[in-house]
């Protein structure tokens, strides 16, 4: 039964949240890295790309609220985010078109285009807020939890309550299956093969005859699928706040140049490393010994490795020791 | 300096017999992060100022002059000059101010001191302030930010909470209040699990409800912000089934915080700066529609600006080294309660050689070295919504 407890508490407060956390990083991570991979930059408008997705998606939610379309148990979002993907995909294309391609034209080296999408970021981030304003705003209007925690107890008699949110659930399902289509179409598909070969070699690759700037659509194209539906998942589970999207960011770079910059397996193990290393190494120990170990030697002090404070320094703790080690990420990618 | 010798021997050989015009220093942040509030804040000042100066009644019929120095809130050397000029070119006998912690410091320490000139500050809040030496010549009608800590201890102290686990805002305001509040719990025989920051605006706050988790208590207390921070720790708390009591200083206590959690959150406590005193009622009426009365500050910087010149009256001077020793009398205890608007009423008793008792606009109550006391409005929340239960 302790064990039980134990393992209980272990899975309510590290491995489901980590794990939820993890998806949301992960998928930002592989917009990144998809971006660095192809376009050769690293693009820091990525965050708010994810807030602009989720603000469509917030907008056409309450419209169907309104017309009293739903889905329920599952959150009206689902129902949107399609739509939500669509503008943001559309608000992406038109960015390049206007300003990444002419200094694409010019051959304009990678950090110039770093500068380039800093501004669209700051112009996104003023979008944003002027659209939708600067506060919180909730929209999750689902079933919130698969388990409830009291009910969890009841249920099984144990001291020890498991939480497990739809929000939750449905991130890691839906990472899942973004990661597995992602894979398919970037391995078997005749456009993601030309992708992969136009990352490989550029020069190459437009001597076999491949189109450079339908690449380039379409990795915008899965850029904007990828941004949004984890700025949709990621406001479901928490809140929605546009500054929220923008700290984010950090995260989501440590994630990808962890994993490997360019390398889409390397984002996604990358969003977990960085989400569990962040959870474990500053949670307190206490409950979890107090269950399992026998009564004498049952822990007075928290047995907390790191305090909460220092959450921030484990990630990028490891971002500096992988870059030392192993500047291409823990899978090949590209060294940065 | 020989002039202000005789004056002021002058002044206290024949107390009855010269009006005098007095200035007073408006020594606050008009330029600087706090400019937006230094606005109201002035006038407030300056409202009590002209209240009496019109009233007449001030040692025989002496006006008052408000004359504006600029504290910026941040520059210590910029204020110090500010401070040195209202004293050693207007001469003014007394000044309102300063507003941020930081330069009301500088101020005290390099000017004040030095001069012997009263100060009474209307926004320093820092707890440093308390114990900074101040030759009986500074004052300040906020309470100190450790005032909370202490009060919100005694409130879980009193419902017989023995263990809490308590997490803080990473900034000034939630580190003082943390630790504030960890030495009076503490002192209360209370235990404190675990003492655990988070930072604002963060993407995840799942590390840190896992440690409170572990650690345990029978209340998360949590020092921050109901729309930042703070809420996500409360949210993560309630899904995790980590807590369901929570305790909630003024940051938390907000519109914010029952619209996120409702009556989740049923149950839970908290407190912030608020008193029942008719004061503040008052003042909105004195004030009318010359400036927002509600404004932060702007009735300490009233009752800042009221409290010099009822001491001046008490004493029978507008010298600072002799109306110093009167300030805490007229703000505390006995005697007749004075509130906003009264001030004539409290100068003609105070000229009869009675006592008063200066409540104003925000219930003045001086403690230990000069400081408010602070009154607190003690809530808990009901069916969704904050109820207030009692003020201490």
């Amino acid at each position: 039964m302790d064990i039980l407890n134990a393992f209980v508490a272990l899975l309510n407060f590290v491995i489901i949240p980590a794990t939820a956390y993890g998806s949301q990083l992960a998928l930002g991570a592989l917009g990144v890295t998809l971006i660095y991979g192809i376009l050769r930059f690293s693009n820091f408008a990525h965050g708010d790309t994810m807030a602009f997705g989720a603000m469509v998606t917030i907008l056409f939610t309450w419209a169907f609220q309104a017309m009293g379309l739903s889905i329920s148990p599952l959150p009206t979002a689902l129902l949107a985010l399609p739509i939500g993907i669509a503008f943001t995909a559309g608000m992406m294309l038109l960015t390049d078109k206007w300003v990444y391609r002419f200094y694409r034209k010019q051959k304009a080296k990678p950090i110039i285009l770093v500068m380039v999408s800093l501004g669209v970021m700051f112009v996104l981030n003023g979008i944003v807020r002027v659209i939708i304003g600067v506060d919180e705003q909730q929209f999750n209007d689902g079933e919130r939890f698969i388990i409830k925690a009291g009910d969890f107890k009841k249920m099984t008699g144990l001291d020890e309550g498991l939480a497990f949110k739809t929000s939750q659930g449905l991130t890691i399902i839906v990472t899942i299956i973004a990661v597995i289509a992602l894979f398919w179409f970037l391995n078997r598909t005749r456009t993601g093969k030309s992708m992969r070969a136009y990352s490989d070699n550029e020069d190459l690759a437009l001597l076999s005859g491949i189109n450079p700037e339908k690449v380039v659509r379409v990795t915008w194209i899965l850029a904007a699928i990828l941004a949004t539906t984890a700025g949709v998942l990621y406001g479901l589970d928490k809140a929605f706040k546009p500054f929220t999207y923008f700290q984010l960011l950090l995260p989501i770079f440590a994630s990808a140049i962890v994993g490997g910059l360019g390398n889409p397996l390397g984002a996604i193990a990358g969003g977990y490393v960085i989400a569990f290393s962040e959870v474990m190494l500053t949670y307190a120990w206490k409950k979890v010994a107090t269950y399992v170990l026998p009564e004498s030697l049952a822990p007075d002090g928290l047995v907390q490795l790191l305090s909460t404070d220092y959450k921030f320094a484990v990630s990028f703790a490891i971002l500096v020791i992988v870059l030392i080690f192993k500047p291409t990420g823990l899978f090949k990618g590209k060294s940065v | 300096m020989k002039k202000l010798l005789l004056a002021s021997a002058a002044t206290m050989l024949a107390p009855a017999a010269m009006a005098e015009d007095i200035k007073l220093g408006v020594l606050l942040g008009f330029t600087g992060p706090i400019e937006s509030m230094a606005v109201n804040m002035g006038a407030g000042a300056e409202l009590a100022i002209q209240e009496v100066s019109e009233s007449g009644a001030l040692l025989d019929g002496s006006t008052v002059t408000p004359v504006r120095g600029d504290s910026t809130c941040i520059d210590a050397a910029a204020a110090t000059a500010a401070a040195e000029r209202l004293i050693t070119s207007d001469g003014v006998n007394g000044i309102v101010g300063a507003a941020c912690s930081g330069v009301t410091g500088a101020v005290l320490q390099n000017v004040a001191r030095p001069n012997g000139m009263v100060m009474i500050s209307p926004s320093a809040t820092s707890p440093a302030l308390s114990t900074a030496e101040d030759d009986g010549l500074f004052f300040r009608t906020p309470p100190s930010d450790a005032r909370q800590g202490v009060v919100m201890a005694e409130i879980l102290n009193e419902k017989g909470v023995g263990e809490v686990a308590l997490t803080y805002t990473n900034n000034d305001y939630g580190k003082g209040l943390a630790d504030s509040f960890q030495a009076a719990f503490e002192g209360l025989g209370g235990t404190v699990t675990i003492v655990a920051a988070h930072e604002d605006d963060k993407a995840d706050y799942s590390a840190e409800v896992g440690a409170l988790a572990s650690a345990g208590g029978e209340v998360l207390v949590v020092a921050g912000y109901a729309d930042r921070g703070g809420a996500g720790i409360v949210r993560a708390s309630i899904d995790t089934g980590a807590f369901e009591t929570f305790h909630f200083p003024d940051g938390m206590v907000s519109d914010a915080t029952v619209e996120k959690f409702g009556s989740e959150v049923d149950g839970s406590a908290g407190q912030l700066p608020g008193s029942d005193s008719p004061g503040a009622e008052k003042f909105a009426e004195v004030v009318g529609d010359a400036f927002d009365p509600t404004s932060i500050f702007a009735g300490e910087s009233y009752d800042a600006a009221a409290l010099i010149m009822l001491a001046m009256q008490a004493a029978g001077s507008s010298d600072p080294k002799v109306y110093k020793d009167k300030v805490m009398d007229v703000a505390n205890a006995p005697g007749e309660q004075i509130l906003p608007g009264e001030l004539a009423k409290g100068l003609e008793i105070l000229a009869g050689g009675g006592e008063i008792d200066y409540v104003g606009a925000t219930a003045v109550e001086f403690i230990g070295g000069g400081e408010s006391a602070g009154n607190f409005r003690e809530v808990v929340v009901q069916d969704g919504k904050f109820e207030t239960v009692g003020y201490r």
